[in-house]
């Protein structure tokens, strides 16, 4: 493949942090010469345009530093987005991103169509209709959330099967994928909670069974059962206890979990693919005088037989 | 910083090297506990306390439907002329008030048939959920049984499971006879033998440990 030069990047854009100095005799100020800035004569009176341009320009840095210098966020965004990640990386890595993203559009699309729906047996049915036939884009917003629930669950059990095929939820990441599990299980409940709000007989019966199979767990599966549907017989508070639960009280607990996530994922960094080997720190004896007599590799690349 | 009593407190004793462990800031000697560990362990509680004030009352305003049972139910299905002992009648009435059609549920009809040895005067009235995972069974003239359509669960004219993958015979709802008009009440589960248990969800069996594994929930009905 033909290497495409990359165009270069602003300093002024770059942080600090990772800003290349100039290499002695490169760059800066020309040797013997005064710098260009350097006044040699008393600096004119600015007028009040000038003055006032120069405020204007100047006031998109004042607000962020000020904000800056309350709050760390430089260092801190800079150390998150300019992070170092592994050779290897590919698309498979975006799985993550691509769920977070999706749950972000049912989170918005969600909240826009929790102002038309109305979570009542007898309405419930009605404001859906309403929704996709009355409201401008209803349609629209609606099959986003209803579509992009199937889409969520298949990004993260794609997501899941990458970190797995990986190795990725290996030490010291085994906390990670515990919280990735759970995020998973609370994926499943909004996809079932969501499901009965439409009120209609495919989303009734479907609760239905989704309700009887939770039941046949053992000892407590027929209290469980019970607390779901807020009685004995799904019903009235069935339909809006369903309704905090996939609003409320679940999309919390996702939001709180997909920090915890990101945090360990910004700390501990990702994990390359399997097929890339690990590389020979500069200076370190030749892998293949380490491993001679272990394994009689004699091709003399070391990393082949670095494993 | 420590203070005097800090400075002194044991130094009479051993030289500090060979105390095992120096003795924390604010510790006086013969005291059980220091105030900074009394404070933490007081302001835990407290705070403990507190958070369960709020959660506890929560919680248990989200599990009460768990132990409220609602009032018995009878509705009238129809005169007591209209069912025979040979074959089912189809009866929709209302199981769950005020949530309108959803509330409804079907019940299949039919007089006690010597055959069975059940008193000619009594009805019985099987529900129709299938007790596979909930899915509506249908009554098959023909046949004689009962068929789901959802995953090929069968039950004889009983309601006794033939086929499929049902765990128990179908539901059952308590009848009686006022003013010449049958009446059904309450729902109750089976088991195998056809004996009355309480109502059991789908996809749970009864009878033997299974009363065990599935126990009965307070929400239910005592079986007739």
């Amino acid at each position: 493949m033909p290497k495409i030069p990359l165009p270069k990047i602003p300093e002024s854009i770059v942080p600090a942090p990772l800003r290349k100095p100039a290499k002695p005799g490169q760059g800066g100020a020309a040797k013997g010469q005064a710098p260009a800035d350097l006044k040699t004569s008393p600096p004119e009176r600015q007028t009040h345009v000038q003055r006032l341009t120069d405020q204007a320009k100047e006031a998109p840095v004042d607000v962020l530093a000020w904000v800056d210098q309350r709050t760390g966020a430089t260092g801190f965004l800079t150390g998150m987005l300019y992070r170092k990640v592994p050779k290897g990386t590919n698309w498979f890595y975006t799985l993550g991103s691509a769920t977070l993203f999706a749950f972000i559009v049912q989170a918005v699309t969600g909240v826009f169509l929790a102002m038309f729906y109305t979570p009542s047996t007898t309405q419930a049915y009605a404001s859906i209709a309403h929704i996709n036939n009355g409201v401008p884009l209803g349609a629209l917003v609606h099959g986003m959330h209803k579509w992009g629930s199937s889409l969520m669950v298949i990004l993260v059990f794609l997501h899941m099967g990458r970190t797995f095929f990986f190795g990725a939820y290996k030490y010291p990441r085994e906390l990670n994928w515990v919280i990735g599990v759970v995020l998973l299980i609370l994926t499943m409940t909004m996809a079932f909670t969501g499901y009965l709000l439409p009120f209609d007989q495919r989303s009734f019966w479907a609760s239905v069974v989704g309700i009887n199979i939770n039941g046949t767990g053992p000892v407590i599966g027929p209290y469980l059962s019970d607390a779901l549907r807020a009685g004995p017989e799904l019903g009235a508070t069935t339909l809006s206890r369903f309704y905090s639960i996939h609003m409320l009280l679940v999309p919390g607990a996702i939001i709180a979990l997909i920090g915890a996530h990101l945090y360990l994922v910004v700390k501990l960094g990702t994990t390359a693919p399997p097929w890339v080997r690990a590389e020979k720190p500069k200076g370190a004896a030749p892998v293949s005088q380490l491993d001679a007599g272990v394994e009689g590799n004699g091709s003399g690349n070391g990393a082949s037989s670095s494993r | 910083v420590a203070d005097d009593a800090d400075k002194m407190n044991g130094a009479e004793e051993a030289p500090r090297q060979q105390r095992a462990k120096p003795d924390p800031p604010g510790y006086f000697e013969g005291e059980s506990m220091t105030r900074r560990r009394a404070f933490t362990i007081a302001a835990q509680g407290i705070g403990g306390i507190a958070g369960a004030a709020i959660v506890l009352p929560a919680v248990g305003f989200a599990v009460a439907p768990i132990f409220h049972r609602g009032k018995e139910r009878w509705e009238a299905v129809g005169p007591v002329n209209d069912f025979v002992e040979d074959t089912y009648r189809q009866v929709v009435f209302t199981e769950t008030e005020g949530i309108g059609d959803a509330g409804k549920t079907t019940a299949y009809v039919r007089k006690g048939s010597k055959q069975f040895e059940e008193d000619p005067n009594s009805f019985v009235a099987v529900s129709n959920r299938c007790v596979h995972l909930g899915c509506p069974v249908r009554f098959v003239e023909a046949a004689g049984n009962f068929i789901c359509p959802c995953h090929g669960g069968v039950y004889d004219f009983q309601g006794k499971r033939i086929g499929g993958p049902p765990v128990r015979p179908l539901d059952q709802f308590q009848t009686r006879v006022r003013n010449g008009q049958v009446e059904v009440g309450p729902r109750y589960s089976v088991t195998s033998q056809l004996e009355p248990v309480r109502a059991r969800d789908p996809g749970e069996f009864t009878g033997g440990i299974w009363e065990y594994l599935y126990p009965p929930r307070p929400s239910t009905f005592p079986p007739p």
